[in-house]
C-alpha cells in the first residue's frame, strides 16, 4: 500500500527521529504517518491509583507523558472492582486534576460565615487556628462536642484524630442520607452488611429484581459490568420504578409503581412466594426463625390488596414472583444503595432481605456471596481515651437500631431549639459537601450559625466551604497516597494509591493535614509514621509484599482463606444474629418498639398542581462532586426536569424551555432549569438528576447550570429506627415566569 | 482486511465512557467530541422502549467525504479505516458538509478531525479506546474478513441494523438489535 | 411520542445543533464565480459567433469585471479555508471526484484566461495603453492571433466554472437541501443571467441593451422553470428532502427565499425589463442591479439553508 512518496515521508521521519533522539518525537509531530492517524505517544510511564470520584474505588493506572504530563487514566485488569475498565467519571479523572477552580491554599474567613471572604493562610497558620478552637470547644464544652463528617479515603485520618482527641462523633453521610436503613435491615436480617461494593453475585443470576436501584444510571461499575454478563446469558430483570430508567428499558418485567407503595408489592410478593410454596423450603427451615409468624402476617396482603395501593396489576405480580421463584436461588432482590426515601425505609429494606432470605439467594451463587477481605496491620498508637459521650446520647433514645453515628442527629445537636442533652460546637467536614447531602438547608445553615469552629477540608470550592471558619486544601486523589484499599470482595484483595503528580499549588493530602492537625493538637503519637508512604512501606511488608512491589502492580489479590464464596450444601452456617438464624421476624425491632414484620404505610401524596420530586443519578457524574470537571461537563453539563407530555400540555410548557420548580413550602430553585418532555415519567411526579444548580461562582463551568434538588427537599420524613432521612416526600410545582427582582433574590 | 464496529443496544446504557476514554486517549479538545451517544424513545407511558447507541464516524466504505476531498487529505488506510492527513488537509470543509452521520468536527488547530478507530492502537494490538473501556463490553471491534473475529461472530448470531442505509454510503458500524 | 435525544452532549462547534461550517465567503465566492463565469461565457459565445461589434460592450468592456470578481472570489476562498498554511496541496492532487478540485482547477485556468482577455481589449478603455516592453507585445500578439481559441477555452472554462458550484453543493448528498442536481444548471442560468446584467449597466448601446435585456428575461424564465421543478422534486422525495423543501415553505427562510430570490431578484426585474420592451422608460440600471442582487442572495440563502437542513438529530 506504501506508495514511493509515502515511503520516503516516512523513511525521512524515522531517520529524523533517530538522527535527533528519543526526545524530538514532539518536534517530529508535524510530518504525521497518515496510517497512524495522527500522533502516536511514546516514552509513557504509569503509576498505580485506585479512583476517587465514587465509593467504588476502581484500582487503575494513570498514565503519563514522557514529560510527566498526566494523559489518561485506565484500569487495572486484575482489579475486581473494575476488571480492567472504568467507568466515564473515573477515566474522566484526569479532568479533577486540571480543574483550574480547585480549591489552592489555606483560607480563613474575614467576615461572618457564608460571606465567602476569605483571606489566604500558611498551613501553620491554619492548622494552628483549627487546633486551638477545638482546645477550647473542649476545654468548654469537653472533647465530645466536635463532631466530623466526612466521606471517602480521608474518612480513616479523621476518625483517628477525632477518637485520639476524644470524640467518636463521626459520621458520613453516607449512612443516615443514604444506605443506612438497608445496612441495619440487613444486618437485624442476616447479621452482616451489604458492604461496600455491595455483594450481589449479579454475574450468576437468574432474575435481577431491582426495585429502587438503577443501575445503568448508577455508574457501580463491576454491578454494570456483571448486569451486562447477565444479559448475555439471558438474566430475567424485573424493574420497579415509577420512571422507565435505563433497567427499566432492558428489563422483561417493568413494574410502573406508584411512588411510596413499594412496602406493599413486596408483601404481596412475599405472600405469593409462601402461599404458593415458592419459597426454598430447604434453606429456609434450615436457617430461617419466624416463618410462621410472617407467614400469618402477610396472610391478607394478596396481589389484588396490593393492586389497590400500587396500581400494579395482579397477575403482574404473580407472574414476577413466578419468575422469581423459579430463578431461585440465583435469584437478587436488590438492596439498593440510596435506600432514604418515606422515613420507612429500615422496614422496606427489611421486606426485600425477608424476600431474599425466603427465595434462598443469600450466600447462594447467583444471589448474595460471602465476600472476604484482607485483614491489614494497624500502625501501633496509644490506646484511645474512651468518650463519656457518644452521638447517641445528644438525643438519649433516638434512633436506637442505628449502628454508625447519623449526621443529622449531630447536625440538630449542634441546634440548641433542638434541646440536645449536649451540644456539639465544632465540626471538621471532610470531602462531603453538606449543603448538598443533607436535606433541609435551613436546617445545617441554622446548626453552623451556633458552631464556634467550622473547617472544610475538600479539592473544590464546594458550597459547604463557602460556610467554612477554615478551608484546607486537598490534592486530587491523583497527587497523593492513601490508605490501602483493602475492600471486601470475592477474593482478599488490596489495591495501593500513589501520587502520579506533585500536589498542585499549596495542596496537602488528607494525610498530611490530619497529621499536622494532630501534630499542633499534641496528638502525634496516633500518626506515627511521618510520612505515609513509610506507613504503607511498613503495612505491605507485613503482607509479604511491598511499596516498590505494589507500585509496580497496584493491585494484589489473594485466595480465600477457606472454599466459602458460598455456603456449602452440606454446611450448617451460622448467622451473626441473636439466634444464630436468619431472622425473618425480628425481636431486635420488637424489643425497641418497632413493628417485628413490616407493614405499608400510605405516604403523603402530592396536592393538586404539585408533582412528587423524584432525583436519581446519571452516568456521567458523581453528584455535585464532578459538576465542574471539564471532561465531564463535556457529557452533561446541566441536568433537566422530566415532565411527562400530558402535564406539560396543561401547563403549555414545552420541551427545551426552561422554568423554576417550586416546592410544597414555598422554596423556589435558585436557577432554572431544562424541560425534558418525555413518556418516561408518569403523570404524578418529575424526576431529575441530583447534584447540579451549584451556587458557587468560582466554579465557572457548573455555576448556575440546572437546579439543586437538595434546595427543594425541604420535608424530611426521618426513619424512627436508625435517623435516615426519607427525602422523597417532596412536591413541586412549575414557576414559568419570574419578575425580575424574583430572579435575583 | 475490512475493519468493522459493532455495539450492542441491549447493552449500551448510555453511560458515555466511551465518549470520555477517546477524548483522553486522542486528546479530542475540550467542547468537541469524536463520539456520542443517542437515546431513542418509542411509545406511552407505561408502554414504552428505548434504544441506547454508541456513535462515531462509520467508517464508511462509500465514503463521500474521501470522495469529495480536493486534496485527498481523507483517504482509506488499511481496513478501509477512513482518515485525514494533517498536512494535507486544507480546511475547506467539504468533508464535513459531505458527512450524512455529521461526525467530523474542525480541529482548533485547523484541520479536519474525526474517529480514527483508534488506528494508532489497532496496530499495535489493542482494541479502540471506546471498546477497551466500555464498562458492558458491549462495543464490538474487529477485521470483517476474518470469520473468527469477534464482530463477525456476533454479527452472524444477532439481527443488526445501519444508521440511514438509504444514504449509499455502506456504513461499517453495526448496531447489534 | 418518539424522543431522540443526545445523552452524552455533543455540540461539536460548527457542526451543531445545525451545521455552520460556511459562512460568507463561500455564497459570496459562488456568487462572483458565477458572475464571472456569466460575463465570460457571453462574451465568448458572441465573440466566437461573430458578432463581436454588434455587442461591443458584452464582448470587450464588460470582460474587465471578470479578473476582478475572480480574484476576489479566490481571497474570499483562501479566507474561508480553516488550514490556510497548506491551501498550496490543493495545486499537487488532481481528484477527479471531487467537485472541489474541479473548481480549484478551472479557477486556476480560467482566472488567467480572464486577465489575457482584459489585457487583449485594454485599449477599449485606455485607448493610449502602452505595454511598455517589446515582449509583453510578442505574448499580445500571440494570443491576437489564436483569440478564437482562447474564446473557446474561456467558454469551456467558464461553463464548468458556473456550472461546477451547483454540482460542488449537490454532490453533498448529507445536505437534503442540496442534493438536486437542478442546482448546477440553476446556478449557471443565475450566473449568466448576472452576467447579462452587468452588460445592461455598462452598455451604451441602445440596441445591446434591449437585446440583453430580452436574455435576461429569457435566463430568469429558465430560472423560474428550474426552481418550480426543484421544488417539485423534493416533494416527490424522501422525508428529508420534505423536511428541507419545507424550510422555504412554511420555515424559517421562506420570507427571505421568496421575497429577496424571487420576487425581488427574478420576477420584479422581469416585470420591468418587459416593460422596458413594451415602450416604458425604466433605466435599465434598476432591473439589472435587481438582479445581480437576486443572484447573490440565491446563493447565501441555499448555501446557509443547505447547512440547516440534515439527516439526523
Amino acid at each position: 500500500m506504501t506508495n514511493r512518496r509515502q515511503f520516503i515521508k516516512i523513511s525521512f521521519a524515522g531517520a529524523g527521529a533517530l538522527t535527533l533522539g528519543a526526545g524530538t518525537i514532539k518536534a517530529m509531530d508535524w510530518i504525521s504517518k497518515p496510517e497512524n492517524g495522527g500522533n502516536i505517544k511514546v516514552d509513557l510511564k504509569r503509576t498505580p491509583t485506585y479512583c476517587e470520584v465514587c465509593f467504588w474505588k476502581c484500582a487503575g493506572w494513570v498514565y503519563k507523558t514522557s514529560e510527566g504530563k498526566i494523559w489518561k487514566i485506565i484500569g487495572n485488569d486484575e482489579d475486581q472492582h473494575s476488571n480492567g475498565r472504568f467507568c466515564p467519571r473515573g477515566t474522566g479523572g484526569v479532568g479533577m486534576y486540571y480543574d483550574e477552580a480547585r480549591l489552592k491554599t489555606p483560607l480563613i474567613r474575614v467576615e461572618e460565615r457564608g460571606r465567602q471572604v476569605f483571606r489566604e493562610a500558611s498551613w501553620d497558620e491554619a492548622l494552628g487556628y483549627v487546633a486551638d478552637k477545638m482546645k477550647s470547644i473542649s476545654a468548654k464544652y469537653g472533647p465530645e462536642s466536635m463532631a466530623a463528617f466526612t466521606h471517602g479515603s480521608g474518612s480513616a485520618y479523621y476518625t483517628t484524630l477525632m477518637k485520639a482527641f476524644g470524640s467518636t462523633n463521626i459520621a458520613e453521610p453516607s449512612y443516615a442520607q443514604c444506605r443506612g436503613p438497608r445496612d441495619e435491615a440487613f444486618l437485624a436480617t442476616f447479621g452482616e452488611e451489604v458492604f461496600s461494593p455491595e455483594r450481589t453475585d449479579i454475574r450468576d443470576t437468574r432474575c435481577l429484581v431491582l426495585i429502587g436501584a438503577h443501575i445503568g444510571e448508577n455508574m457501580h461499575n463491576s454491578q454494570i459490568q456483571e448486569m451486562s454478563d447477565a444479559i448475555d446469558k439471558g438474566v430475567t430483570i424485573i424493574t420497579v420504578d415509577p420512571r422507565f430508567s435505563t433497567a427499566a428499558g432492558k428489563s422483561k418485567f417493568w413494574l410502573p409503581i406508584k411512588p411510596s407503595t413499594d412496602i406493599a408489592l413486596l408483601l404481596a410478593w412475599i405472600h405469593e412466594i409462601i402461599y404458593n410454596d415458592y419459597y426454598d423450603k430447604k434453606y429456609v427451615d434450615k436457617y430461617c426463625n419466624g416463618l410462621d409468624k410472617l407467614k400469618e402476617h402477610v396472610k391478607d396482603f394478596t396481589p389484588e390488596w396490593a393492586y389497590s395501593i400500587t396500581t400494579i396489576k395482579p397477575d403482574q405480580i404473580r407472574k414476577t414472583a413466578k419468575a422469581m421463584a423459579d430463578a431461585s436461588p440465583a435469584v437478587i432482590i436488590h438492596p439498593g444503595r440510596h435506600v432514604t426515601w418515606y422515613g420507612d425505609d429500615t422496614q422496606r429494606l427489611r421486606a426485600i432481605a425477608i424476600l431474599n432470605a425466603l427465595l434462598g439467594s443469600w450466600g447462594r451463587r447467583g444471589g448474595f456471596y460471602s465476600p472476604a477481605s484482607y485483614s491489614l496491620h494497624a500502625a501501633k498508637i496509644p490506646p484511645y481515651t474512651e468518650p463519656k459521650k457518644s452521638w447517641s446520647d445528644a438525643f438519649p433514645g433516638k434512633y436506637p437500631i442505628a449502628s454508625s453515628p447519623v449526621s443529622n442527629a449531630l447536625i440538630d445537636a449542634s441546634i440548641p431549639e433542638k434541646k440536645p442533652a449536649y451540644p456539639i460546637k465544632g465540626w471538621i467536614v471532610n470531602a462531603t459537601n453538606l449543603m448538598s447531602s443533607i436535606p433541609d438547608q435551613a436546617n445545617t445553615k441554622k446548626a453552623i450559625a451556633n458552631l464556634d469552629l467550622i473547617v472544610c477540608i475538600d479539592t473544590m470550592p464546594m458550597e459547604i466551604t463557602g460556610w467554612a471558619d477554615v478551608v484546607l486544601p486537598e490534592c486530587t486523589y491523583l497527587e497523593r497516597y492513601d490508605m490501602l484499599r483493602a475492600s471486601p470482595h470475592r477474593k482478599p484483595a488490596i489495591a495501593l494509591r500513589m501520587p502520579a503528580a506533585a500536589p498542585l499549588n499549596n495542596t496537602r493530602s488528607g494525610y498530611n493535614i490530619a497529621r499536622g492537625l494532630a501534630v499542633k493538637l499534641g496528638l502525634d503519637a496516633y500518626f506515627p509514621f511521618e510520612k505515609q508512604e513509610d506507613l504503607l512501606d511498613w503495612q505491605l511488608k507485613q503482607c509479604g509484599t511491598s511499596l516498590e512491589e505494589m507500585q509496580r502492580i497496584g493491585v494484589k489479590t489473594f485466595e480465600r482463606e477457606a472454599d466459602d464464596l458460598y455456603f456449602n450444601e452440606d454446611e450448617k452456617v451460622t448467622f451473626s444474629t441473636e439466634s444464630g438464624k436468619i431472622e425473618l421476624y425480628s425481636k431486635d425491632f420488637e424489643a425497641a418498639g418497632f413493628d417485628p414484620l413490616p407493614r405499608y404505610v400510605a405516604h403523603p401524596e402530592p396536592p393538586d398542581g404539585f408533582y412528587r420530586l423524584i432525583y436519581g443519578r446519571a452516568p456521567m457524574h458523581t453528584f455535585g462532586r464532578t459538576s465542574n470537571n471539564p471532561n465531564l461537563t463535556d457529557l452533561m453539563h446541566e441536568n433537566s426536569v422530566w415532565i411527562n407530555p400530558k402535564v406539560a400540555k396543561l401547563w403549555g410548557i414545552v420541551n427545551d424551555q426552561y422554568i423554576w420548580l417550586k416546592n410544597q413550602d414555598g422554596i423556589t430553585s435558585e436557577f432554572k432549569i431544562k424541560v425534558r418532555v418525555t413518556e418516561r415519567i408518569s403523570w404524578d411526579s418529575i424526576y431529575m438528576v441530583h447534584g447540579f444548580g451549584h451556587s458557587q461562582k468560582q466554579m465557572e463551568r457548573c455555576f448556575g447550570k440546572g437546579a439543586s434538588d437538595t434546595r427543594l427537599i425541604t420535608k424530611v420524613l426521618t426513619d424512627p429506627i436508625m435517623g435516615g432521612t426519607g427525602m422523597r416526600s417532596n412536591f413541586v410545582t412549575f414557576v414559568t415566569e419570574k419578575s425580575d427582582k424574583e430572579v435575583a433574590s | 482486511m475490512r475493519y468493522a464496529m459493532a455495539v450492542d443496544t441491549r447493552k449500551c446504557v448510555g453511560c458515555s465512557d466511551c465518549v470520555v476514554a477517546c477524548q483522553t486517549e486522542n486528546d479530542v479538545p475540550h467542547g468537541f467530541c469524536r463520539e456520542w451517544v443517542v437515546e431513542t424513545m418509542n411509545g406511552t407511558y407505561p408502554q414504552l422502549e428505548i434504544e441506547i447507541r454508541s456513535e462515531r464516524c462509520n467508517h464508511c466504505i462509500n465514503a463521500p467525504c474521501v470522495r469529495c476531498c480536493p486534496t485527498g487529505a481523507s483517504h482509506f488506510a488499511d481496513g478501509g479505516i477512513v482518515l485525514v492527513d494533517h498536512n494535507k488537509c486544507i480546511g475547506c470543509g467539504a468533508c464535513m458538509a459531505s458527512c450524512p452521520y455529521d461526525a467530523r468536527y474542525p480541529h482548533p488547530e485547523g484541520y479536519v478531525d474525526k474517529c480514527t478507530f483508534c488506528i494508532h492502537r489497532i496496530k499495535n494490538g489493542l482494541a479502540p479506546a471506546c471498546a477497551a473501556v466500555c464498562p458492558t463490553k458491549c462495543i464490538y471491534f474487529g477485521d470483517l474478513d476474518d470469520p473468527n473475529s469477534n464482530v463477525s461472530v456476533v454479527l452472524k448470531k444477532r439481527k443488526f441494523k445501519t444508521l440511514i442505509p438509504e444514504a449509499g454510503t455502506k456504513p461499517q458500524l453495526y448496531f447489534l438489535i | 411520542m418518539e424522543e431522540e435525544i443526545l445523552v452524552s452532549g455533543r455540540m461539536n462547534h460548527l457542526i451543531d445543533p445545525q451545521l455552520n461550517i460556511w459562512h460568507w465567503q463561500i455564497p459570496l465566492y459562488l456568487f462572483l464565480g458565477g458572475m464571472a463565469a456569466g460575463i465570460l461565457c457571453i462574451a465568448a459565445l458572441y465573440y466566437i459567433r461573430g458578432r463581436e461589434n454588434d455587442y461591443k460592450t458584452a464582448v470587450r468592456i464588460t470582460p474587465f469585471l471578470a479578473p476582478f470578481l475572480l480574484v476576489i472570489g479566490l481571497l474570499t476562498l483562501f479566507i474561508d479555508l480553516r488550514h490556510k498554511l497548506f491551501f498550496w496541496q490543493l495545486y499537487t492532487h488532481i481528484r477527479l471526484q471531487s467537485p472541489m478540485s474541479w473548481g480549484a482547477w478551472t479557477l486556476m485556468v480560467i482566472t488567467p484566461v480572464s486577465f489575457i482577455w482584459a489585457a487583449l481589449h485594454i485599449r477599449d478603455i485606455f485607448p493610449k495603453w502602452d505595454w511598455k516592453y517589446k515582449w509583453i507585445y510578442e505574448i499580445e500578439n500571440f494570443f491576437n492571433r489564436y483569440k478564437k481559441v482562447l474564446a473557446w477555452i474561456m467558454l469551456i472554462y467558464g461553463i464548468i466554472l458556473g456550472i461546477y458550484t451547483g454540482i460542488l453543493l449537490s454532490a453533498f448528498n448529507a445536505r437534503p437541501l442540496w442534493n438536486t442536481s437542478i442546482l448546477g444548471p440553476l446556478f449557471l442560468s443565475s450566473g449568466l443571467s448576472a452576467g447579462a446584467a452587468a452588460t445592461l449597466i455598462l452598455s451604451k448601446d441602445k440596441a445591446e441593451r434591449k437585446q440583453f435585456a430580452r436574455i435576461d428575461l429569457v435566463l430568469i424564465g429558465i430560472e423560474l422553470f428550474f426552481i418550480i421543478h426543484m421544488f417539485m422534486g423534493f416533494l416527490a422525495s424522501t422525508q428529508v428532502q420534505i423536511d428541507a423543501a419545507n424550510l422555504f415553505l412554511g420555515g424559517q427562510y421562506t420570507v427571505s427565499f421568496w421575497i429577496f430570490v424571487v420576487i425581488l431578484g427574478m420576477l420584479i426585474p422581469a416585470l420591468l425589463e418587459f416593460m422596458e420592451l413594451g415602450k416604458f422608460h425604466i433605466p435599465s440600471a434598476v432591473p439589472a442591479s435587481l438582479v445581480i442582487f437576486g443572484s447573490l442572495m440565491l446563493r447565501f440563502i441555499i448555501v446557509y439553508a443547505g447547512q440547516f437542513s440534515r439527516w439526523l438529530y
